[in-house]
């Protein structure tokens, strides 16, 4: 139970809070859009376009796939390299 | 041995890498403050490939320790996390957590990989910001981690409670920086301190809770690692969580 402490600790802070319900869905954007862009925008310094555009469509779902798939493989192998089975696990 | 080799190299590929919250998007800064940011990043970085070498060869499972950790810090930084009371989404960064397990200059070598990666391929960040976004994240956020780690350890705290707060604190000094370097380079008019206040500020909502789950992510890995492996410890110095 003792371990479960932190893990409800964090979970009321991160659920915490009022939701933004203001007439609209929260569209959920992330802070280098409603923070960075916005104060950047503001100091006419808009972002550019990235050199390689994968921010379109569903491409950008691809891509993040991809990028987990590779993480999370690599992160298992050296994962199991380090930390390997105990015997009573096996 | 095959499956081992592509494991190896796609763990080169991805693993020395860390995330994205804290981006500054293509092109927002001028070019000027991109190449001086570029310029305080890179001896970080060479420090770092120089620690790399060294401690590889003083450590046979060095190597690996700091693949699993690119990777890890690259699987935290792709993973927006919904913050409710604000409806907004943001990430922790994991450099804490590396800081203390591979040293500071090698979370700026990982944290730069996984940048450019993310700068290349994922939308996020930027070429011109890349030095930038590597002084904040894989800098100030290492520098800061395992600094508060040191410290808090040599001061008496707990583990548990170094860890935590090493994790919370370098996620706040990454926003700091990156209100930092917004504020140096965007200011005009505006006083340089009002600017910096303004934006971080607005940074304040979504990752106050932000840097709290990464203090419970960096105290939550190092307990993993001191009950499973705690040998993996020996290499952090004075003062280490062992």
């Amino acid at each position: 139970m003792k371990q479960w402490i932190p893990i409800l600790i964090l979970a009321g802070i991160l659920l915490s809070g009022p939701m933004p319900t203001s007439g609209r869905a929260a569209s959920w954007p992330g802070v280098d859009e409603t923070v960075i862009e916005k104060f950047a925008e503001k100091a006419g310094r808009p972002a550019w376009k990235p050199f390689i555009d994968t921010d379109q469509g569903d491409l950008i779902l691809f891509v993040f796939l991809l990028a987990g798939a590779v993480g999370g493989f690599a992160a298992g192998y050296w994962f199991r390299v380090l930390f390997p089975p105990r015997r009573k696990d096996v | 041995m095959i499956f081992k080799g592509l494991a190896a190299a796609v763990s080169l590929c991805a693993l020395p890498v860390p995330a994205f919250a804290m981006h500054i998007s293509e092109g927002i800064l001028p070019i000027s403050w991109a190449f001086l940011w570029y310029a305080v990043a890179l001896p970080f970085v060479a420090w770092g490939l120089r620690d790399l070498r060294r401690r590889s060869e003083e450590t046979p499972w060095f190597k690996p320790l700091v693949s699993l950790v690119g990777a890890a810090v690259f699987l935290i930084s792709c993973m927006p996390i919904p913050v409710p009371s604000t409806g907004t989404c943001s990430h922790p960064s994991g450099t804490g957590i590396a800081a203390i397990l591979i040293g500071p200059g090698l979370t700026a070598v990982v944290t730069s990989i996984a940048l450019t990666l993310q700068a290349l391929f994922l939308a996020h960040g930027g070429i011109t910001t890349l030095g930038a976004n590597i002084v904040s994240m894989g800098v100030a956020g290492a520098w800061v981690g395992w600094g508060v780690f040191t410290a808090a350890r040599r001061l008496g705290l707990p583990w548990f409670a170094a860890a935590f707060l090493a994790g919370m604190l370098s996620d706040w000094a990454t926003y700091t920086t990156t209100s930092l370097e917004l504020a140096a380079a965007l200011h005009g008019d505006v006083s340089f301190t009002t600017m910096f206040s303004l934006i971080l500020l607005a940074f304040v909502p979504t990752q106050l809770p932000l840097g709290i789950l990464e203090g419970f992510l960096c105290a939550g890995a190092l307990k993993f690692i001191r009950s499973r492996r705690p040998e993996l410890l020996r290499t952090i110095p004075a003062g280490g969580a062992v």
